[in-house]
């Protein structure tokens, strides 16, 4: 008898507006993943307000990780350890749940792992494809990040390049409020885009000066706000969905174009994307298109997998587990730490 | 009946296990606000020393508010983790009224003040004639209009907290009733307060779940704030 025996991680998520827990089996098996998410409250506010999200983080957070103990069918006796983000994110929320997975990893007798948030949203792609191992290159892009990462093993990652500036999201919320359409800018503009032509306008593609894979948008932004700007001056009426299409694909391009260099510079036949803007069509369209043009396969996400949740968290858990990674019950929030720290 | 019992609502932290009759542990430190990587890790460290098993423990106690916005959510989110590990329930205890505890048994008035910016306090009015009472909730207002309130009532006044001295000179000009500033070693919130109120609340049924509980304020986020003045002005 040398059976093996499983693995449980109860994950918690807290560095943004989503308030989220999860249990997950042998790093790839998700037996519950419990979203809740805070949306509708920060709309009203046109975008996320740090105060507000830590407050509604402590009003749900025990219901949040009592539903996924309870959708998972385990108790917490059951767990191996609990995985919790501390960073990068918003210092008040992240708080929260580092505090409360501290307690809970305490009081239950259980190792605590912290979890680098990109690391989370890149494991997001082992979920759906078992098959998927390092080595392979990916880019993180959502409302706060930018970075494209290559993976050289479980927990093992060099960056290659990141914004300059603005975060992709960002530049799509910022764009989607300029025009009209609201937060969040992301799937608003996707959906609006559908309607409108790509090539409309001729928006810039900005690249950084030696450094081939870093990105900048704040210029497209800002072309994007000139643009409107200069059809309210000459009383004219833009197109909604044609500055929506023709912004997307001015962005699309980019990631897009460093990422592919960066796959043929490296050589890797494995390319993903993660994050909230991961669940673009356009983004996923283009790079699907390029990286069969090359002969290379292509990851994602599924929508639910590319937005903050904790199932993510609890397979980047679960590698640091197993690597040896163990917090002590002094782990604090670091808002800005770096990929790959430790 | 033993308790937890946490402070973190403002600079200092503070953890002790309290019985009915007595503290058996307190650990508490009025230096640097760190308390994300200090509360827990001095829970850790007077339960070993105590050789705490925290399954016989009966509740949860925090201060609950006002203070901190962050200090506040430190404490309560490890309440709240305790609570759901071991299935026990917790005590919302207010700040101000933990902080008066203190001073148990004083015949003047306790008025505990902390600093809450903007130009006021968070404070309150309490008494210990025939027992534990509140003369005035705990509120946030300017120290000014707390001392018209206190000379109204008339009474000697003794006060605590971290607002003492920010506001100890305004307070000794605009008071006319007698008062008094408590000494070091009763002027800070103190976990055993907390946890000695705390077992009078559970005695009364005055608990809550863990999933229940959540920090009390006393204040709008800015934004909700801001929010509300655009709304009033439209």
């Amino acid at each position: 008898m040398n059976e093996k025996k499983d693995i449980l991680i109860l994950a918690i998520e807290s560095s943004c507006d989503e308030t989220a827990a999860a249990v997950v089996r042998n790093g790839r098996e998700i037996l519950s993943n419990i979203i809740y998410s805070q949306i509708d409250l920060h709309t009203l506010y046109g975008g996320v307000v740090p105060e507000i999200a830590s407050r509604k983080h402590i009003e749900k957070i025990n219901q949040v990780i009592e539903k996924a103990l309870a959708e998972a069918g385990v108790s917490l006796q059951d767990i191996d350890a609990v995985g919790v983000t501390y960073g990068p994110g918003l210092v008040g929320a992240l708080l929260v749940g580092v505090a409360e997975a501290k307690a809970i990893a305490y009081a239950a007798g259980k190792p605590l792992v912290g979890v680098h948030h990109i690391e989370g949203h890149i494991a997001a792609n082992f979920i759906e494809h078992r098959e998927l191992e390092p080595p392979f290159l990916c880019l993180v892009v959502s409302g706060g990040h930018t970075h494209l990462v290559r993976v050289r093993d479980y927990g093992k990652f060099d960056i290659l390049g990141r914004t300059r500036d603005d975060a992709a999201g960002e530049a799509f919320d910022k764009v989607a409020r300029a025009i009209g359409l609201g937060y969040p800018g992301g799937p608003k503009i996707d959906k609006v885009a559908k309607e409108g032509n790509p090539d409309a306008v001729q928006f810039p593609r900005a690249h950084v000066e030696d450094a081939p894979y870093d990105f900048s948008f704040s210029g497209v932004k800002s072309a994007v706000l000139n643009y409107i700007n200069g059809c309210k001056m000459k009383g004219e009426s833009f197109r909604q969905a044609d500055v929506a299409a023709s912004f997307q694909k001015a962005v699309t391009d980019v990631l897009v174009g460093n990422a592919m260099h960066a796959v043929e510079e490296f050589g890797v036949d494995k390319f993903a994307i993660a994050g909230g803007v991961a669940a673009n069509s356009a983004l996923r369209q283009a790079m699907a298109q390029a990286c069969e043009e090359r002969g290379i396969k292509f990851y994602y996400p599924s929508p639910i997998y590319c937005t903050d949740n904790a199932a993510m968290i609890g397979v980047a858990a679960y590698y640091e587990y197993i690597n040896g990674t163990r917090h002590g019950w002094d782990l604090n929030a670091v808002p800005n730490l770096r990929l790959g720290e430790r | 009946m033993r308790i937890l019992a946490l402070d973190s609502s403002g600079l200092v932290a503070s953890a002790a296990v309290v019985e009915e009759d007595q503290t058996i542990a307190e650990y508490t430190v009025n230096y640097k606000k760190t308390h994300s990587q200090t509360l827990l890790p001095m829970v850790d460290e007077i339960a070993g020393m105590i050789e705490l098993d925290l399954g016989t423990l009966d509740a949860i106690a925090v201060a609950a508010g006002p203070g901190s916005f962050t200090g506040l959510r430190i404490g309560s989110a490890t309440a709240k983790g305790l609570g759901l590990a071991l299935d026990i329930p917790l005590i919302h205890i207010p700040t101000l009224e933990g902080l008066a505890y203190n001073l148990y048994g004083v015949s003047e008035m306790v008025c505990p003040l902390m600093d809450a910016r903007r130009k006021q306090v968070y404070t309150g009015v309490y008494s210990f004639q025939g027992g534990f009472s509140t003369v005035v909730d705990q509120c946030a207002v300017p120290v000014v209009e707390l001392a018209d309130r206190l000379n109204e009532l008339g009474q000697a006044v003794i006060f605590l907290g971290d607002g003492v001295p920010v506001y100890r000179d305004v307070l000794d000009e605009a008071l006319s009733v007698p008062h008094t500033y408590a000494p070091a070693h009763m002027n800070r919130q103190r976990a055993a307060s907390v946890g000695a109120l705390g077992i009078e609340y559970f005695k009364q049924g005055r608990t809550e779940t863990a999933a229940q509980h959540a920090p009390d304020y006393l204040r709008m986020s800015q934004a909700e704030r801001e929010r509300a003045q655009r709304e009033k002005k439209e």
